[in-house]
């Protein structure tokens, strides 16, 4: 897909600038001539739509770091400043806050549309990989930022996932005062989470890059599942695919305005309106929602370093999926079996959310017990059988095919 | 490229390794700072007791003090607690240790523990749980009135932190 350019420069400054540094060539030739398979639906247009809230959560970072103070005595108070004083300042922390819910609901859109497409498959097993690395910065940076506030669910959450690592034998001790930088969660570990929160989205935006570079040297995948074969199955990025994409961001945008002007705590936990207090757990601790999946697959785990062995394996398990799926046929749409267990893979994980909400006890551990095992059967057992067994539709012999059959039906 | 030319190591391979040894010993050594930095630093260190006077803990109470920013829980047990303690069978515990080997001779009744759930570091409610010790509320474990680990997913019972009485009243910790 990479080929040869056509960008042409169109007067003397373009091409004054194209010997010396290419970098409008560049951009023409990943944004606006770059072949897009004539095929794609919405569901891929949520890299745009992620792209634009990297962009978002950067620029209201940015903005709420000049209100922000990180230590523990006033990183609460000025939280506050910034939602009471500071003009519109809860207008940006309210785009923050809930900005990062968008961010992961976009993802786990995105990662499930990749799933169920066979985006992993070869040739695109690195472009794969480097979205589960971007997955898990992700959750770091949103961990991280979600302690500065420092009110009772940041210090608690901040307590509850550092001790992970003291299930580690022996370094496990060392390893969480190291973290912390004292006894316990305090204004040291404040500090670097900050300084930590400030870097990643950068690091983010570097593997961004990395990310769009293997897509375009391996070119999309499309909801037929076969590669491109000759000219007639693509259309220009620009005005086909631009537009689709800023569609999808604008019904986006006003999904997330819904949440953001009518109700924007609710994804939040109201005792996180409560500084911090060393002393005392609040009696339910949950961590954000989009981590109550793996939350729920820790607790279910009766052993600690078995826990989080379980939670980390959850996602490491993604980064071997392009050769756990044995099943020639990239798209989901052609295999009949596979079809049915993504679903229930969809169920499974809505189910293990629920149940991180819930009180570890009685019959919602039992559940989580179940579900967690059929996460991995899933993975580890279901995907390398399916694809041994199960008896694939025939595949439409091109992208261009794919398109004229389904005109043909209507 | 002097090794694709001949098979034998040349001068010019051993100083490459020689460099290349030596780049990685100063790297190595230019990286420690920035890891050892985030160790708990001198002001961190500096708080490491807290000196508490026990006399007005009344049989059956829980107080809490901080020690290096965790709390700390004092339990002056009733008769009936001890009692009950004493009947015990601890063999058939995660991690067995008799409640004598976690109090002060002459002060037995005088529990002192470290107040963070060995799990994932909760802080514990007292009186409350299976054995009416300590439950911690975020992931279920249960505690007897010894900081002993009966049931949940934390491997180890409350820790006993140094400590010292400096006076008949007065508990130092740390």
């Amino acid at each position: 897909m990479s080929g040869h350019s056509t960008y042409t420069p169109s007067n003397g400054f373009t091409r004054w600038i194209d010997e010396r540094l290419p970098i409008i060539r560049l951009s023409y030739d990943s944004f606006v001539a770059y072949p897009t398979p004539r095929n794609l639906n919405y569901w891929w247009t949520f890299g745009g739509i992620l792209s634009m809230m990297l962009a978002v959560q950067l620029i209201t970072g940015i903005v709420l770091v000049m209100h922000y103070t990180p230590n523990t005595a006033m990183a609460f108070t000025s939280v506050e400043h910034i939602m009471r004083d500071v003009n519109w300042g809860w207008l940006l922390r309210y785009m923050h806050a809930n900005g990062a819910s968008m961010f992961f609901i976009a993802v786990y859109i995105h990662i499930l549309r990749g799933m169920y497409y066979g985006s992993y498959k070869a040739p695109r097993e690195i472009l794969w990989i480097l979205g589960v690395v971007i997955f898990l910065l992700m959750m770091a940076t949103a961990f991280m930022g979600y302690v500065l506030p420092w009110g009772q669910m940041s210090f608690w959450g901040a307590t509850v996932i550092t001790n992970l690592f003291s299930a580690i034998p022996v370094i496990g001790d060392p390893i969480v005062i190291w973290l912390w930088g004292g006894f316990s969660v305090d204004n040291p570990t404040l500090n670097r989470f900050f300084s930590l929160h400030y870097l990643l989205p950068f690091v983010i935006a570097a593997v961004v890059v990395l990310h769009v570079w293997a897509l375009h040297v391996v070119g999309q995948n499309n909801p037929a599942g076969v590669e491109v074969k000759s000219e007639q199955d693509t259309v220009a990025f620009t005005p086909y695919a631009t537009l689709k994409d800023a569609f999808g961001m604008a019904v986006f945008l006003v999904f997330f305005a819904w949440f953001l002007f009518y109700t924007p705590n609710y994804m939040g936990h109201p005792d996180n309106y409560i500084p911090a207090n060393p002393m005392v757990t609040p009696a339910h601790i949950v961590p954000e929602w989009y981590f109550l999946p793996f939350y729920a697959i820790l607790r279910s785990v009766p052993d600690k370093l078995g826990g989080v062995i379980a939670m980390f394996g959850s996602i490491a398990v993604l980064f071997v999926l392009p050769w756990l799926d044995t099943s020639k046929v990239k798209s989901g749409r052609y295999r009949p079996l596979f079809k049915q267990f993504f679903w229930l893979l969809v169920i499974a994980g809505l189910g293990l959310g629920y149940l991180g909400s819930q009180p570890a006890e009685g019959g919602y551990v039992i559940a989580s017990r179940i579900l967690t095992a059929w996460y991995f059967f899933h993975f580890l057992v279901i995907l390398p059988v399916l694809g041994l067994i199960e008896k694939p539709k025939p595949v439409p012999e091109s992208i261009t095919a794919d398109v004229l059959a389904k005109n043909a039906a209507h | 490229m002097a090794t694709m030319d001949t098979a034998e190591p040349s001068r010019r391979d051993f100083l490459y390794i020689a460099t290349g040894a030596v780049a990685a010993v100063g790297a190595a050594s230019a990286v420690w700072p920035f890891i050892d930095q985030m160790n708990p630093d001198a002001s961190a260190l500096a708080l490491a007791s807290t000196e508490v006077d026990v006399s007005a803990v009344a049989p059956g109470q829980i107080i809490t003090v901080k020690w290096r920013g965790k709390p700390v829980f004092i339990r002056n047990r009733t008769p009936e607690e001890m009692k009950a303690l004493a009947a015990m069978d601890v063999k058939g515990l995660k991690d067995p240790q008799s409640d004598a080997d976690r109090v002060k001779k002459g002060h037995e009744n005088l529990l002192v523990v470290v107040g963070v759930c060995t799990h994932l570091g909760c802080v514990p409610l007292g009186n409350a749980g299976d054995h009416h010790g300590w439950f911690c509320p975020c992931h279920g474990s249960h505690y007897d009135a010894s900081g002993r680990i009966h049931a949940g997913p934390a491997p180890l019972n409350l820790p006993v932190p140094p400590y010292e009485f400096i006076s008949d009243k007065v508990v130092k910790i740390g």
